[in-house]
């Protein structure tokens, strides 16, 4: 299935593709994305990429627009037509994203693993608690039942992760949980999502879950991993 | 005498928390302390009931808070122990009819007159619960060895330690030892490794509870029952009293380990 709309975390914030298709379709889609992980991209920075896409200033102005009113701001706009530039630079956005970016292609390509951000947070979370974050997230401390971590990249928890890890969460599945002690409610992977088994156990030894084969397979933490 | 504010809240309905304010505010009165109760669980109030004042209320919180009647007139005295007194919540109101600001003016003016302020909150995270919490020195967090009830408990700790009012502390109620001898319910050890806060108490399934609350007359008056014994010891040691947490034997002996290997 082709996204009308991809998003990406990187460094420097958002990178938001629109795919082909209708302006309206496109921006509803990317609107209806956005805000079901609202909490996720607040405050982040937006580099829109349009391809050769003409856009005009009502039109980046509509997107400026929504999405300010989730708390994110258009910084950028990245194309190939000559009316986006003109648009662009009349709405005093950039034109050009850093170099390190990929090049312009109407569908971009995931953000490597590792070269994602990641945060370290240095606390228990307890039931309630959330920790929402584009990129990797490292928590030193526990996941109690009823917290949980969101993140776009890889999720490890130094502790008991008790509570839910939703790891790759804007759709990478070679995202990694890895726990100390994994005796999750419910993990997930992408759009996978797996529940421990129902008898209680504890585990002895970290483990690492990945998506393997279509499923969320969880693995002991072997001396030989590399 | 400047008193201490303490804050009895949970989370969780239904796990003790108008039972141990009624029997720590009377175990503390026993000790020659003066004390006041207060009922903030306005519309479902109960810690009358408990105590056994009901039939002796003329004012309520509200009334004070909205200047019907001075704070005084108020204050009901207990029936059994001259230094406790009760302020009762309203039971036609509900939670709006007082903010956490009026709860702690309320509380300022009472801290000159007794040693301690046992505020009883209604369960849940909303208004009731800020005006409870709103003007305490310290608080106490009711669990009862249940999933559901620790699950609740978690959540009102990690709200207690953002707002700031240093640590709190836990009191088990309701632990039944053969149960978890059986592995059929939650251990001491286990509530605390998942609550990290520090025990203050651990109160065992009683019978004579609900008789005495019932009857209006809390157990902690009571000699031989253990869960009056357990109330008292918690006061003492709010007191700062060095008691130590009586052994509930929790661990199975060689017997049952046996059976229950057996019965696989």
């Amino acid at each position: 299935m082709t996204e009308l709309v991809t998003i990406r975390g990187t460094s420097e914030g958002l990178i938001i593709t629109l795919g082909p298709g209708s302006f309206d379709t496109v921006v509803g889609d990317m609107e209806e994305r956005l805000a079901a992980r609202a909490s996720f991209f607040r405050g982040g920075r937006v580099a829109l990429r349009v391809g050769d896409r003409s856009m005009s200033v009502d039109q980046l102005q509509t997107i400026g627009a929504i999405l300010e009113r989730l708390g994110m701001t258009l910084w950028a706009v990245d194309g190939d037509h000559p009316a986006t530039h003109v648009a662009a630079r009349e709405l005093e956005l950039e034109v050009d994203l850093r170099p390190s970016a990929p090049p312009t292609t109407a569908t971009s390509e995931p953000i490597p693993l590792e070269e994602m951000a990641g945060i370290v947070v240095r606390r228990t979370l307890r039931s309630g608690q959330a920790v929402h974050y584009p990129g990797h997230v490292t928590l030193i401390g526990d996941v109690n039942p009823g917290a949980e971590i969101v993140a776009g990249g890889d999720i490890i928890v130094w502790g008991r992760l008790r509570g839910n890890a939703h790891a790759g969460a804007m759709g990478d599945e070679q995202a990694v949980i890895c726990a100390l002690q994994m005796q999750p409610n419910q993990i997930r992977i992408g759009s996978h999502i797996a529940r421990p088994p129902d008898r209680a156990w504890r585990p002895k030894t970290p483990e690492k879950a990945s998506v393997q084969d279509g499923g969320i397979v969880v693995e002991r933490w072997k001396k030989s991993e590399s | 005498m400047r008193a201490t504010v303490v804050t009895i809240t949970s989370g969780k309905g239904g796990v003790g928390k108008t039972t141990i304010t009624a029997n720590l505010s009377v175990a503390l009165a026993m000790l020659g302390q003066r004390v006041i109760a207060i009922d903030t669980d306005i519309g479902l109030r109960n810690l009358d009931v408990v105590m056994g004042l009901e039939n002796r209320i003329v004012y309520d919180l509200v009334d004070v808070v909205e200047g019907r009647c001075r704070l005084r007139q108020a204050l009901i005295r207990d029936k059994r122990l001259s230094e406790l007194f009760l302020l009762p919540a309203a039971q036609t109101r509900d939670k709006s009819a007082v903010n956490p600001e009026q709860m702690v003016r309320l509380c300022d003016q009472l801290r000159p007159e007794f040693d301690y302020v046992m505020i009883d909150s209604p369960a849940g995270i909303e208004q009731g619960y800020r005006n409870a919490v709103a003007p305490s020195d310290r608080v106490l967090i009711i669990t009862t060895p249940e999933v559901s009830a620790v699950r609740d408990a978690d959540r009102i700790v990690g709200l207690v330690e953002a707002g700031e009012k240093g640590p709190p502390k836990l009191i088990i109620n309701r632990l039944n030892p053969a149960m978890v001898r059986r592995e059929q319910m939650l251990s001491t050890a286990d509530v605390v490794e998942i609550l990290a806060i520090d025990l203050i108490g651990v109160v065992p399934e009683d019978p004579a509870v609900i008789v005495s609350t019932n009857r209006g007359s809390p157990v902690a008056l009571d000699g031989r029952s253990p869960s009056g014994q357990a109330f008292r010891n918690i006061a003492g040691r709010l007191m700062g009293k060095d008691i130590p947490i009586m052994p509930i034997k929790e661990s199975a002996n060689v017997l049952e380990r046996l059976s229950r290997l057996v019965r696989g």
